[in-house]
């Protein structure tokens, strides 16, 4: 077998394809910052533990820090420079920014991918470790968001801004929806 | 980290044919282990085989009922899966107790059952650990421990398993669906999980190269009427300091079927066979729980620092057996 | 020609403002000190010591510079030479980085590779083959330490007190408690890891960094590359949390700028996370007895204090846990002490509310087992010990509303229908309780310098090295200019944290909004003056500058300070151990609110991190190898979203104008008394009383003891 430690690959991120030769190492985390620019996705514990590189992957929300680059070749990545409509900024980052929902912002990129897909999640009615019965649909509560977002860790304490955020942004969603 | 080749595999068999031979190989899933394990330097792969494109990712019914789950789906669509939802309450609450909505959506059915465990040194590769360097010794048995186990420990390793899905798989028989190169298997997960003794490095009855292509669940009715408890550090995103999956029927105040497993209590998911043994045919009543999960925690060996674990399991037996029986009225 | 007189404009300050940088933080454009592009960087990774102590005896560098892309491996045998004595607050050996064969704790800088890209340079430092000489080694903190000792004399230290006699007073007191309460190791974990870039740019170091005061930062790095002071500049964009933690240890801009003045290229330098747990700082571990002595209604006749905390051999680091017993409560005698106990671990630090944080949950526990026993209600046994002036001092309160807190906060907490029985409370499986506790935190000023500029488009640019942490310092100071130049706030530009700027307090010790405001006012009142003589701007604008030092040492002498009442419900399962806290309220008396929104944001997150206290932090040391055993994410715990319930914080009046600004600053002061009003509360519903943190479910199945 040859050996190939390193791979050219074509990634699609936020609607655009690059193509790149990555290190087989390297993940989809320093990919987006190192290779593409794409510094928006942090680096805050580099192990799966913190959530601050949440991004969306066929747009479920994933670490991209345990994510090969290699691996995420053919499907699609959006961070959180794609999740706006433009100048229009998506409601989870204008509930972000209305409610204060960060301070220092370096976990704001992973919580906001993550909010988006919480109230993706949510629509499809998946079930959650704080929904009372499986069985059933969850609701739309400030219960449910604090348990989904719980892989987002915020070391400024700021989750009750960002259950405000999430929680307001979700409902606008489902009166919209 | 060290630098490896990698490979996408298209189908079940060439992904067993890639591995085959190349004992520095190892096979890629959703990588929330692996790959952490790889930035640590504990996993040092000169090959990754990329299993997570295979077309196993859905769940299968039986005519009889049984579901045979892909080894390749998430932990996510799993868990959200309404025959398991409805049928295997147990396993779903179990996967959405486990990690978080992120990692749950990258980690497959196939990994969560071969993920190693979280104990602190067996990832600093500066502290003896028996389960990452055999014959180097146990950091754990007389140092940090609160968290390590109190079922089947052997002075080589007192690590546990930190996987909340494989404890509700025990309670329900789970089997698990293998493919080598001579052909497909069936190990039962009560076998798939090796005890400890002086081969802790030696987890599972996977033959070498073997690729886990999903996990049947018999039906049982049981099941339909399950529970998932998990107490941990944390309210969320935490790994176990004690879980139970308890599954109970009772006609007539007398136990007909019951399932017990505990996790975060042993270097496997720990079936409480002798618990269920005490209570099948016997009252339903707190005394009766008790007294079985006493029965099951004869055998438990606490160390210095963890013995709290006795009572929270013994407690946890007691308050989700009666919450099951009383959710049943 | 007339012109219509304006309307009057409305203050800016006082009024809820969202972020500046708001839009820059959601959209992911904000950059941090490891997000900024340079051409032909190089990686700097740490590799940090595996022995607590002992010395290197070897580095085997060749293997490791033949391997792919590494460009250089800096150790003691080659790094170079520091000049001694540098430090932000007085010398700190912990910036003498490669400098010797010592090997002081587990997790010490020994070398560091430098490669091409990161993968090049982490498998450089994964192959990186070092011996040591071990020598015998000791980590384990206990108050009865044969090493303990007094703290040296410094600044910061704060001075044993005898005062009455505390004895006789003891002899005297219907009540009595007597108590031992210990706090764990616990690590700042800012969610951005410690970065810097550093490069040399037409003569000059250039470092980017992540710091709370890039004017510190400069002067450090002057120092320990013997550089003239303008010859180094500092500065951040954006600046990922600190806590204390991005002040004084500075391994990431000392390295890289090291590694660039070796190899003539930018070097970016990045810690681990779990690096971070043994290279920043930590609170340390305390021991603390508190003995009260009362009168049978709870009058305090004596108040006595040891504090034990633990520190390293490298740099003596004093956790000053008396701070608290010093202000709150009036006492006819006191006694405080202050020890540490040198071991082989890394240098604590400065961590959110040091020293008040730790003393106000041995205290504000101590007082509530004193109300119980005394069967005095909390709150009045803290009203009925509200001192007039300093009670340790003497001197006179700038201001105090520690009442109006605890009155107000009892109202909206619904106090009044408080039972005060012990564990007679359940809801399902829970059993409920409430508790209070008092906070406070020192409001100081450090000296600043601040210079604003009236552009010649009629807009002001204001230029001082202050950090925005997460703060909202970047809108709060605006603010206060727009209201100091009495212009909008969208017409003033503010730039921080670049060290040209000049000298400037740190966003630390909860006084950077202080400190900044005031320089910024002086500005502001010079800029007018000059400018009510000029007729058209200039282009280049016209600038004014003020700096406070002077000010500031005219003043006199007074207990300044802010505080607050904590009030939490938790619910506990006996039988699991679980403990969820169901709300929080806090109310605070912290001076002038300059931006309401980041203020509360402030408050709560220091709420939060009094509840992570409570019930999750806890580095676990491993005494046989002397690291830590949980140095990651995953078995460091920090509160999740799903632990933190809705809290509330407000605040009472506060005319206080000691500060000109009449700013106190609330950064910190969240965190005190948090984890006490949730240990009381733990107690309410349980019966128990936990006097060691964290309350972990161990802790509750065992009966408060491990």
């Amino acid at each position: 077998m040859t050996s190939t430690k390193s791979t050219a690959i074509s990634l699609r991120v936020n609607g655009e394809t690059h193509s790149l030769t990555v290190d087989n190492r390297t993940t989809l985390l320093d990919a987006l910052r190192e290779r593409l620019d794409l510094i928006g996705t942090k680096k805050g514990c580099d192990q799966g533990q913190c959530g601050a590189c949440t991004v969306l992957l066929d747009g479920r929300r994933v670490n991209s820090c345990l994510q090969l680059a290699v691996a995420a070749e053919g499907r699609e990545v959006t961070t959180v420079e794609g999740v706006a409509d433009g100048e229009r900024l998506h409601p989870v980052q204008q509930a972000f920014l209305d409610l204060d929902g960060y301070q220092c912002g370096y976990c704001t990129s992973g919580q906001i991918c993550s909010a988006v897909a919480v109230i993706e999640e949510l629509a499809r009615e998946w079930p959650s470790a704080a929904t009372e019965d499986v069985r059933r649909p969850p609701e739309v509560s400030e219960e449910e968001i604090r348990e989904r977002m719980s892989g987002n860790l915020c070391r400024c304490g700021a989750y009750v801004n960002i259950v405000r955020a999430v929680t307001q942004a979700a409902k606008n969603e489902q009166v919209t929806a | 980290m060290r630098e490896f080749d990698y490979r996408r595999a298209a189908d079940a068999h060439e992904a067993v044919a890639l591995l085959s031979g190349e004992p520095e190989a190892r096979f890629l899933g959703g990588g929330t282990n692996l790959v952490d394990l790889m930035k640590t330097g504990v996993e040092n792969p000169a090959l990754l085989v990329d299993v997570r494109g295979l077309p196993l990712d859905r769940v299968e019914v039986a005519d009889d009922g049984a579901l045979t789950i892909g080894a390749t789906m998430t932990n996510s669509d799993l868990a959200a899966h309404p025959e398991v939802r409805h049928r295997y309450p147990a396993l779903a609450e179990a996967l959405l107790a486990g990690a978080s909505g992120q990692l749950r959506n990258m980690a497959t059915v196939g990994g969560n059952l071969l993920q190693r465990t979280r104990c602190g040194y067996f990832t600093d590769l500066s502290r003896p650990c028996n389960k990452r360097e055999p014959g180097s010794g146990c950091s754990a048995l007389d140092g940090e421990h609160h968290n390590h186990a109190i079922l089947g420990w052997s002075e080589h390793c007192v690590a546990t398993n930190p996987s909340d899905m494989a404890v509700a798989l025990a309670a329900f028989d789970a089997v698990v669906r293998v493919l080598t190169a001579e052909g497909s298997a069936e190990i039962p997960l009560a076998e798939f999980y090796l005890p400890v003794g002086d081969t802790p490095h030696r987890e599972t009855a996977l033959p070498d190269g073997a690729l886990i292509t999903g996990v049947t669940l018999p039906a049982a009715t049981v099941a339909a009427r399950s529970r998932y408890r998990k107490v941990r550090e944390r309210a969320s995103y935490a790994f176990a300091n004690g879980s139970i999956a308890a599954a109970l029927h009772v006609e007539d105040g007398t136990v007909r079927d019951v399932r017990i497993a505990f996790g975060a209590v042993a270097s496997r998911p720990w079936r409480a066979r002798e618990a269920e043994r005490a209570l099948i045919g016997g009252p339903a009543t707190p005394e009766a729980f008790a007294a079985a999960a006493d029965a099951e925690l004869a055998a438990a060996r606490p160390l210095a620092h963890n013995g709290y674990k006795v009572p929270l399991i013994r407690n946890l037996v007691v308050s989700t057996l009666t919450e099951l029986q009383e959710a049943a009225r | 020609m007339t012109t219509p007189a304006a309307p009057p404009r409305t203050s800016a300050t006082g009024t809820p403002h969202t972020r500046r940088e708001g839009r820059a933080k959601v959209t992911g454009e904000a950059r941090y000190a490891a997000d900024i592009p340079f051409a032909e960087l190089a990686h700097g990774w740490l590799v940090t010591s595996t022995v607590a102590r002992g010395r290197i005896r070897s580095i085997d560098t060749d293997a490791v510079l033949a391997m792919p892309g590494v460009l250089a491996v800096l150790h003691h045998g080659n790094a170079l030479r520091l000049t001694p004595g540098a430090g932000v607050m007085g010398p700190d050996a912990n910036l003498q980085l490669l400098q010797d064969d010592r090997v002081p704790h587990v997790g010490w800088p020994v070398a560091l590779v430098v490669a091409e890209t990161q993968e090049q340079a982490r498998e450089g430092a994964d192959a990186l083959v070092i011996t040591y000489d071990e020598e015998p080694h000791d980590t384990a903190f206990r108050a009865d330490h044969p090493g303990l000792r007094p703290t040296t004399p410094s600044p910061l230290a704060m001075p044993d007190v005898d005062q009455g006699d505390p004895d006789a007073e003891l002899a005297a007191s219907a009540v009595v408690v007597d108590r031992e309460y210990t706090t764990p190791e616990e690590f700042h974990n800012a969610m951005e890891p410690h970065a810097a870039m550093a490069r040399w740019e037409n003569g000059r170091l250039e470092v980017v960094d992540s710091n709370q005061g890039s004017y510190a930062v400069a002067q450090v790095l002057a120092k320990l590359f013997s550089l003239d002071a303008d010859k180094v500049r500092v500065r951040s964009e954006h600046v990922g949390g600190g806590f204390g933690s991005k002040g004084l240890r500075l391994p990431h801009a000392v390295l890289a700028a090291m590694a660039t003045t070796v190899l003539n290229r930018p070097v970016r330098v990045v810690l681990t996370r779990r690096q971070m747990f043994s290279l920043v700082g930590h609170r340390p571990a305390t021991a603390q007895r508190v003995r009260l002595g009362a009168d049978a209604d709870g009058r305090l006749r004596v108040l006595e204090h040891e504090t034990a905390s633990a520190t390293s051999t490298v740099h003596e680091y004093a956790e000053q846990s008396t701070r608290h017993s010093r202000i709150l409560y009036a006492a006819d005698a006191f006694r405080l002490r202050t020890r540490v106990v040198p071991l082989d671990v890394p240098t604590p630090s400065f961590m959110r509310a040091p020293g008040w944080t730790t003393g106000s949950f041995a205290v504000e526990s101590a007082m509530d087992e004193l109300a119980a026993e005394a069967g005095v209600d909390p709150i009045a046994l803290r009203i009925r010990n509200e001192p007039e002036v300093g009670p340790v001092s003497g001197l006179p309160f700038s201001s105090r509303n520690l009442v109006g807190c605890l009155e107000e906060g009892a109202r909206r907490f619904g106090w009044a229908d408080r039972d005060p029985r012990p564990g007679v409370r359940r809801d399902g499986r829970w059993l409920l309780g409430t508790g209070v506790a008092s906070s406070a935190h020192s409001a100081g000023v450090g000296a600043s310098t601040a210079a604003i500029t009236a552009e010649a488009d009629g807009t002001f640019t204001v230029r001082v090295t202050a950090a925005d942490i997460g703060t909202g310092a970047r809108t709060a100071l605006s603010q206060i200019a727009a209201d100091a130049l009495d212009v909008s706030p969208e017409s003033v530009r503010i730039r921080i944290a670049d060290s040209d700027f000049g000298p400037a307090w740190l966003a630390g010790g909860s006084m950077g909004t202080a400190s900044w405001a005031w320089a910024i006012t002086e500005a502001a009142v010079a800029l007018r003056k000059k400018l009510a003589d000029v007729i058209d701007v200039p282009p280049e604008g016209i600038t004014a500058g003020a700096d406070t030092t002077e000010l500031l040492g005219a003043r006199e002498q007074r207990e300044s300070h802010g505080y607050g009442a904590q009030f939490a419900e938790v619910a506990v399962d006996p039988l699991s151990g679980e403990v969820r806290v169901r709300r929080m309220l806090g109310i605070f008396a912290v001076g002038r609110v300059i931006n309401p929104l980041t203020a509360r944001s402030q408050l709560v997150g220091g709420m939060t991190w009094g509840l992570s206290m409570a019930l999750h932090e806890e580095g676990a040391r491993d005494d046989v190898s002397g690291g830590l055993a949980n140095g990651d994410l995953a078995g460091y715990h920090v509160a999740a979203n799903a632990d933190v319930p809705v809290i509330e914080a407000d605040w009472v009046e506060d005319h206080d104008t000691y500060n000109p600004s009449g700013i106190k600053g609330l950064g910190e002061i969240g965190i005190v008394g948090g984890a006490a009003a949730i240990a009381n509360a733990v107690w309410h519903a349980t019966g128990v009383r936990h006097r060691h943190l964290p309350i972990s479910l161990d802790r509750v199945l065992n009966g408060g003891r491990r």
